[in-house]
């Protein structure tokens, strides 16, 4: 007689530092669970308060989030701040905390920089007077410098990027994520939770194999109580160059992405083509929204970005679900 | 610790698909290579170790299926009825399908573990196990484990751009410094062929990865085209070899298959002092 398997708990880990550490029903077979359980109560984190501070003077933050490895998440979060900072008398900081594969530095233009520290703290890298960035890119020696990192050591970069990061007055804080819902997911939404978070955007490409992935991106954010700005579909469609036909490279079978937001109750921002170009401009860390600024591919950016951007401003313009 | 004859004590060659990007194609590849070993004859296992964006078993068309034990451990999941396809993945053990495991690394290190020692491969001759991206805890915690029963080496997955070499290069020094060999790259998503006018357009560039392999001094394994055909069969969880055998992208993947026998071959033979 065979015995199935039971179904796994997705309760979230409460946290090392959390009051519940050790004691929640999450924690039940977990390797840390004794070293968490006897670990004495927490004075709560000093850091925390710091982070408020820092983020006094930040106005809107958007995280992007994917859950789905490569469907563009750097990409569009550099377009973003591109977008945003093309107008003079907004100040966007560009934030990178993926920590294993931070490609933030390349497609914005400024691989191998290296991050300044003053009074004041750990000083951003200008890529335009009103365009900052900040990755991990820029703390390691060679392009080879692999990060190997377990979690906790993930998570006090993250913290430090928060605290120690002289951001100075900030209209829009973007911070650019690494797939998953994982350690730099929970971490980034705790250390920000004392502070204002606009909310996620959600990239996906449309096939059904990524949108599996992002839905559970989205039951993370509901999770966490993250609101939820809205999904893009990007790689959404390609024009041969040559025959002007389009063809679908990573076909919708499933409705892609607006079929899924309308199903999950959340904004559709709308659809950004495969363009080659979007993939060159990145790799050459030129904003392809300059480059190209004429083309079908960066008018549909310009539209979903004014859609961010009026949410931020003047509020949700459909029912974002939290 | 775990002893050597807990791991995988059946299984004739491991292999870790990586890659260090995400979304280059690793699962895909792995699902692949596996189909076409099978096709070969071989006996294969397939480990999915992605626990926030398990894909394979979707790939496999095995979504919804549960995970039966016996007393030697848990059973993979079959993907055909000669058994000659095992899989298994957190997938099987979710509740929902929309379920998000929100686990910090010890409990992402406890899972695969359990799918290093739990699992009841039986005799394989392929084990491949597909990673997600990046050079964290999963990654750590699965060369760590495998010490003990030698795997073979990584496979290293790109498409041709720079900013996913940029992670492969990161990729490769996770290599060299857990000293797992690697046995080469694949070029993924290399080219786009319109369906309509034949114009093959370098969607994500070109030349990257076998400029890498030269680079890094690794074989080039060969490259896989962007196929919209292939990705049909991923939604699917269909073999592209059973429902477009004349596709040019399968002789692709056995091209790549070819490599990498080839270069397992060399090894153990140099390993065994042969000629």
């Amino acid at each position: 007689m065979q015995v199935i398997v039971p179904s796994v708990s997705v309760l979230d880990c409460p946290g090392t530092e959390s009051e519940d550490a050790g004691k929640a029903s999450a924690c039940s077979g977990c390797p840390n669970q004794e070293i968490c359980a006897s670990a004495k109560p927490r004075a709560p984190d000093p850091d925390v308060g710091q982070v408020r501070e820092r983020m006094a003077g930040v106005k809107h933050k958007i995280l992007v989030l994917s859950g789905k490895g490569g469907v563009g998440k750097s990409t569009f979060s550099a377009q973003l701040a591109y977008g945003i900072a093309a107008d003079e008398a907004k100040q966007v900081a560009l934030l990178d905390i993926d920590i294993c594969g931070p490609s933030i530095p390349r497609i914005m233009g400024c691989d191998g920089e290296q991050v300044h520290q003053s009074n004041s703290g750990w000083s951003p890298i200008y890529v335009e007077d009103n365009l900052s960035v900040m990755s991990v890119g820029f703390l390691l020696g060679s392009p080879d410098d692999a990060v190997i990192w377990r979690g906790p050591k993930k998570n006090g970069l993250i913290k430090q990027f928060l605290r120690d990061v002289d951001w100075g007055d900030v209209d829009y804080l973007i911070v650019d994520t690494p797939p998953g819902t994982s350690d730099e997911h929970l971490s980034i939404v705790q250390y920000l939770s004392s502070t204002h978070v606009d909310g996620a955007v959600v990239i996906t490409t449309p096939q059904e194999v990524s949108l599996l992935d992002v839905r559970k991106e989205i039951s993370f954010c509901r999770k966490v109580k993250l609101p939820i700005i809205g999904v893009v579909e990007n790689m959404s469609g390609f024009v041969c160059p040559k025959c002007k036909h389009q063809s679908q490279i990573f076909p919708p079978t499933t409705g892609g992405a607006e079929k899924m937001a309308k199903d999950m109750g959340i904004p559709f921002l709308g659809r950004l083509p495969l363009d080659p170009r979007i993939g060159k401009s990145c790799d050459e860390g030129k904003s392809f929204l300059t480059e190209h600024e004429d083309s079908p591919a960066a008018a549909a950016y310009r539209s979903v970005i004014n859609e961010i951007t009026t949410h931020c401003t003047e509020g949700p313009t459909t029912d974002s679900q939290c | 610790g775990i002893m050597a004859d807990d791991i995988l004590p059946n299984v004739g060659h491991v292999l870790l698909v990586l890659s260090g990007k995400g979304g280059v194609g690793k699962s895909t590849v792995a699902t692949q290579l596996a189909l076409a070993l099978v096709e070969a004859g071989k006996k294969v296992g397939l480990l999915d170790i992605d626990l926030c964006g398990p894909s394979v078993a979707k790939m496999l068309d095995l979504e919804g299926r549960d995970i039966h034990q016996c007393s030697d451990g848990w059973l993979p999941v079959y993907a055909d009825p000669s058994q000659q396809l095992g899989v298994m993945s957190i997938a099987f053990m979710l509740s929902h399908r929309d379920d998000a495991i929100v686990w910090r690394g010890p409990k992402k290190n406890a899972m695969i573990k359990q799918f290093l020692t739990d699992v009841a491969w039986g005799e394989l001759e392929y084990l491949i196990i597909d990673t997600p991206p990046g050079t964290s805890d999963e990654h750590i915690t699965v060369v760590e484990n495998l010490q003990s029963c030698n795997p073979d080496g990584a496979i290293l997955v790109s498409t041709p751009q720079a900013v996913s070499l940029g992670d492969v290069r990161r990729e490769l020094s996770f290599c060299k410094r857990t000293h797992l060999p690697v046995l080469g790259i694949v070029e993924n998503m290399s080219g786009f062929v319109c369906p309509h006018c034949s114009e093959c357009t370098n969607v994500f560039s070109s030349g990257g990865g076998e400029a890498f392999a030269q680079d890094f001094h690794i074989p080039f394994l060969g490259r896989i085209p962007l196929d919209p055909k292939l990705s049909q069969c991923t939604e699917e969880g269909q073999s592209l070899a059973k429902v477009f055998p004349t596709s040019p992208t399968i002789q692709a993947v056995r091209t790549v298959v070819d490599n990498l026998v080839a270069q397992l071959k060399s090894r153990t033979n140099a390993k065994h002092g042969s000629t």
